[in-house]
């Protein structure tokens, strides 16, 4: 079936391309995914061209932090590349809405994506989708082997025994128990906050309560996960409040800290770096037997800048971003970036498909702050950053967080029941 | 009074006024004047369903009357004078100091030195604060190391992680990259002055300490008042350390934000925090007021008053 | 020639003052430059040390030279600093000439207005200057970035340089006007050579933060054949880095041809200021 959506997609494209043009075009594509330069020169950009001789690529990725300021620059300039990687949800619904990104609602590959899957790239009503989908990235704690097997120590599934395994750790004096550092802030929201959260508030039907009004950031099952996180802590090592993103990638890596906040993206790079083995565990639930939630949140995306001149070649493209066979390359080139098309993928990698499995027992959700609740000042998202950071270092208890949030957020968002 | 001569020729178009003027100032209006007009004119304007509307100065009723920016605004702002005054306090001082040392002409190795201090200056602010964190960082443990060895560990603390350390801590980081201009500035000054008069001074009695202070310093009084308007000037504009050192949210808990991360926080966009070019353009021109009135105080106040001596 | 007192222990003070800080000025830079030399456990486990036999690595440098032409970016860069700093000078001085030399209706305003521009950071104009170079076809060449760091150099040059040359002696001046010289030749043959000093000074403050610059090549000359070398570098620090091997290596290629430029020109600092100073 999906061969044949593949086959059909190919013909009509390689067709309507030689129709169209006979001469070579190049597309220039924007990314905030520079670690990726290599993956996409070596492996991707070959694959696609072999297939399509007449179209070039041209990958120029900036650093993810001046991603975004960067291309509104350009586009607004008019100096853009021809493709452009979405970031989800709200930063792209303004571009699309700016006229800078061309609807791709009826591009034939579409059909590939599940609506859950392309909720990130629709407008709210979800009449008009303007990305590609991508990818999404999973959250759990990725965990030493050598060291637990050296302590005797397994898996936790409840959060009880989660603290368990970290008093152990503490005890035994030989590891860090968890690496993370609030310096950077945005660790303490992505990896704490969002990545323990779901099992609380219930996944999507917390965060559709929140959206709707009927929920608040100061209940309990928003102030919760903050609760656990001031907890944390102790476990940390000594001076994390300027410990550094890399600097927890690192003392992890290096064998130091057994357990890491992590989110699936780090599979590739850690796979490289670390010389002993890893396991991954979804986040703990807060009793036994509860139903586990998982942060699945959709995370990457590509669209056409709807300025450019070569609209026909963009489009084949990125019908084959939507094809099962860039799934598989791309889920296997980057472990731990999931492909969010309908036809399963073969991942190759055992870690990133211990991540995956979690597919099939826990209920998904997105990111609580990415839809809709960070578009006003004070931003919710920025506001979640501070207030997990300061909540961990213990400079703001719990149920403060959660009424300072929930009043930032209640001074300007007006629910749609 | 500035010693500008008078020209003999009066009323006549004096061309090569205009000559000399023409480049700097075409080249200067058309790719910097104009293009900051054109964007601090959208502080006016606001965005609304689309459309963008002139709305007066209602930006800055929001910027200083709602709380959740004029918080921001306010704190940046302190945040900033703090800046400015480690730098007037440290990096000048210490500026002063090295030129006076070494414009001593019977010092050997000065040439060295004179490089060496001013090596610093001349790094890009992502190697300055990739280092200083590597340095500090309490898992690395250079600093902790160092402290260690001379008995002081417990002075130790993750100073860039806490929120009473961590801006003095990069004001520091920065007056020790920027040390190298005041010390060039005045060593230039120092160099400049005609030994007539040091050896006039002599005659009189007036040697070593009291030779810098009652005849130097007062002939380098109006580099000291460049160094501490450029010092304002470019103070009250950083953005770049703090940026590569805690990121645009300037933490922990906004302790280290000063004007130019907020601005670029909120006219870039931050993340999930959508890029708001008026609100942006409002920030900017909140700052080059606060600038422009810094710069009027020093151009009316004091430079008028600083003797200059034609040398 | 000064016949200040100069006693042994004053010199052994200065030389131990100099000393103490120059290791304060160098140490950061040691720090990246040995650990980029070392393999990746021995970074984290003895910062300090420096690459022995065992630790000895140049993988870090290997990484980055397979990312790209540093030759080229190093070119590139090089290009952009001196043809900038070279209009900054020129154009600079002569209208700090104008101001410093002139009485004329509006000069005070017309020094205002120069110095206007170092008060706002010029980044705000990004998307208008973007659209300027859009239009006149100069994105990705290194002439965008040329133009854009003359105008934003040129408010300080002018400031410093004016403050300088209003004390050029008038003597001097008038006595060339005597002789019938020009004020061309007034200013390019006895003003500009006694300011050198000062004109090496903007120079060294200029070429700084041209040379360092992420923004603008980023959004005006991103294409790889205009990429500058601070750019080039950017590749390995983003927000997912943790390879620090090849940043450290990155950060020290970075740091060297700067290095080299400085001692270039500060060998024309120094004699400029002196030249200066001897009258």
């Amino acid at each position: 079936m999906t061969k044949r959506i593949f086959a059909g997609a190919l013909l009509g494209s390689t067709l309507l391309t030689g129709i169209a043009q006979a001469q070579e075009v190049t597309l220039t594509i924007e990314s905030w995914r520079n670690d990726d330069l290599s993956i996409w020169q070596d492996q991707i950009i070959p694959a696609f061209e072999a297939a399509h001789p007449d179209i070039k690529l041209d990958f120029t990725p900036s650093a993810p932090a001046e991603y975004n300021a960067v291309l509104n620059s350009k586009l607004d300039a008019g100096s853009a590349g021809d493709l452009i990687t979405c970031r989800p949800f709200d930063a792209s619904l303004a571009l699309y809405d700016g006229g800078k990104l061309a609807d791709l609602s009826d591009l034939d590959g579409m059909s590939n994506f599940s609506d859950v899957a392309k909720s990130g790239w629709s407008t709210d009503d979800g009449s008009a989708t303007y990305c590609v989908p991508m990818a999404s990235v999973i959250h759990g704690f990725i965990y030493n082997k050598d060291a637990f097997d050296e302590l005797g120590l397994e898996e936790p599934a409840t959060v009880d025994a989660f603290f368990a395994v970290l008093d152990a750790i503490k005890e035994d004096g030989g590891y860090i128990p968890m690496a993370m550092g609030t310096n950077d802030q945005w660790e303490a929201a992505t990896m704490g906050y969002q990545n323990i959260g779901p099992n609380y508030w219930k996944g999507e039907e917390g965060r559709q309560a929140l959206l709707s009004g009927e929920a608040s950031l100061s209940d309990p099952e928003w102030v919760a996960p903050y609760e656990q996180l001031a907890r944390w802590g102790e476990y940390l090592g000594d001076g994390f409040e300027a410990q550094t993103y890399p600097d927890s990638q690192n003392l992890f890596t290096l064998g130091r800290a057994a357990i890491y906040p992590a989110g699936s993206w780090e599979v590739s790079g850690f796979n490289t770096l670390a010389d002993f083995e890893m396991g991954a565990f979804p986040p703990p639930v807060p009793n036994a037997g509860d139903e586990c939630y998982i942060s699945d949140h959709t995370d990457i995306g590509i669209g056409i800048n709807a300025a450019t001149e070569h609209p026909e070649a963009a489009k084949t493209f990125l019908d084959w971003v939507a094809s099962p066979e860039f799934a598989t390359l791309y889920a296997n080139a980057l472990p731990g970036f999931f492909p969010l098309s309908e036809t399963p993928v073969e991942i190759e990698d055992p870690l990133a498909q211990e991540f995956a499995s979690w597919r099939q027992e826990c209920n998904s959700t997105i990111r609580s702050t990415y839809q809709i609740l960070s578009r006003g000042t004070p931003n919710l998202e920025n506001e979640t950053w501070n207030a997990s950071a300061q909540v961990i270092k213990g400079a703001e208890t719990p149920s403060d967080a959660g009424a300072r949030l929930q009043e930032g957020l209640a001074s300007w968002y007006e629910p749609k029941p | 009074m500035p010693g500008t001569a008078v020209s003999s020729h009066a009323p006549r178009i004096r061309w090569h006024i205009v000559v000399f003027l023409a480049p700097a100032v075409l080249v200067y209006t058309a790719v910097m004047i104009l293009p900051l007009f054109d964007t601090l004119r959208l502080a006016l304007y606001d965005e609304v369903e689309g459309q963008r509307v002139f709305v007066g100065l209602e930006n800055f009723r929001t910027l200083f009357g709602d709380p959740n920016w004029s918080r921001q605004f306010w704190n940046a702002l302190a945040n900033n004078f703090w800046f400015f005054l480690i730098h007037m306090a440290v990096q000048n001082p210490i500026g002063i100091a090295l030129a006076a040392i070494l414009s001593n002409p019977r010092l050997r190795f000065s040439g060295f030195y004179r490089s060496a201090i001013f090596i610093p200056t001349i790094l890009s602010f992502v190697i300055v604060g990739f280092a200083w964190k590597l340095i500090l960082s309490p898992i690395w443990g250079i600093a902790p190391g160092m402290l260690d060895a001379i008995g002081l560990k417990s002075l130790f603390a993750p100073w860039l992680g806490r929120e009473e350390t961590a801006l003095t801590t990069l004001a520091l980081i920065s007056v020790w990259q920027f040390v190298g201009i005041p010390m060039m500035l005045i060593y230039a000054a120092l160099l400049s002055i005609p030994d007539e008069i040091l050896e006039a001074g002599e005659c009189d009695g007036v040697t070593g300490f009291s030779a810098f202070w009652k005849i130097k310093l007062p002939l380098i009084l109006p580099s000291i008042g460049i160094i501490s308007i450029l010092t304002f000037v470019a103070n009250f504009n950083a953005f770049d350390l703090i940026y590569a050192a805690q990121g645009a949210l300037a933490g922990p808990d906004f302790s280290s934000d000063i004007l130019g991360t907020f601005l670029y926080r909120t006219f870039f966009g931050f993340q999930l925090q959508l890029g708001d070019p008026h609100m942006g353009s409002a920030i900017a021109s909140a700052m080059f007021a606060v600038i422009l009135i810094g710069v009027c105080l020093y151009l009316f106040g004091i430079q008028t008053r600083i003797r200059r001596y034609q040398l | 020639m000064s016949t200040a007192r100069h006693t042994p222990l004053n010199s052994v003070a200065a030389h131990a003052a100099l000393i103490a800080y120059t290791l304060i000025a160098l140490f950061p830079v040691f720090v990246i430059v040995i650990n980029s030399f070392k393999e990746r456990r021995a970074i984290f486990r003895e910062p300090l040390a420096l690459p022995d036999a065992e630790s000895f690595s140049l993988i870090g440098y290997q990484t980055v030279m397979k990312q790209g032409d540093f030759f080229l970016y190093f070119q590139n860069s090089f290009i952009v600093t001196v043809a900038s700093l070279f209009f900054i000078l020129l154009f600079g001085a002569m209208a700090a000439f104008a101001l410093a030399e002139y009485r004329f209706r509006g000069n005070t305003l017309m020094g205002l207005y120069l110095a206007l521009g170092i008060m706002i950071p010029i980044r705000i104009g990004t998307v208008a200057i973007l659209q300027m170079m859009v239009a006149t076809g100069l994105v990705n060449t290194l002439w965008a970035l040329i133009l854009v760091y003359t105008a934003q150099g040129l408010p300080l040059a002018v400031f410093i340089l004016s403050e300088f040359m209003r004390q050029v002696s008038d003597d001097l001046k008038n006595a060339g006007r005597i002789d019938g010289l020009s004020e061309y030749k007034i200013f390019f043959r006895l003003v500009l050579p006694l300011v050198r000093p000062a004109m090496a000074t903007v120079a060294v403050f200029n070429m700084i933060p041209i040379w360092n610059d992420l923004w603008f090549p980023l959004i005006l000359a991103p294409a790889e054949e205009v990429k500058t070398l601070t750019l080039g570098s950017q590749v390995f620090i983003g927000q997912f880095v943790t390879d620090w091997n090849a940043v450290l290596s990155a950060l020290s290629l970075a740091i060297l041809p700067v290095l080299v430029l400085y001692v270039i020109f500060s060998r024309q600092l120094i004699r400029g200021i002196t030249s200066g100073a001897v009258k």
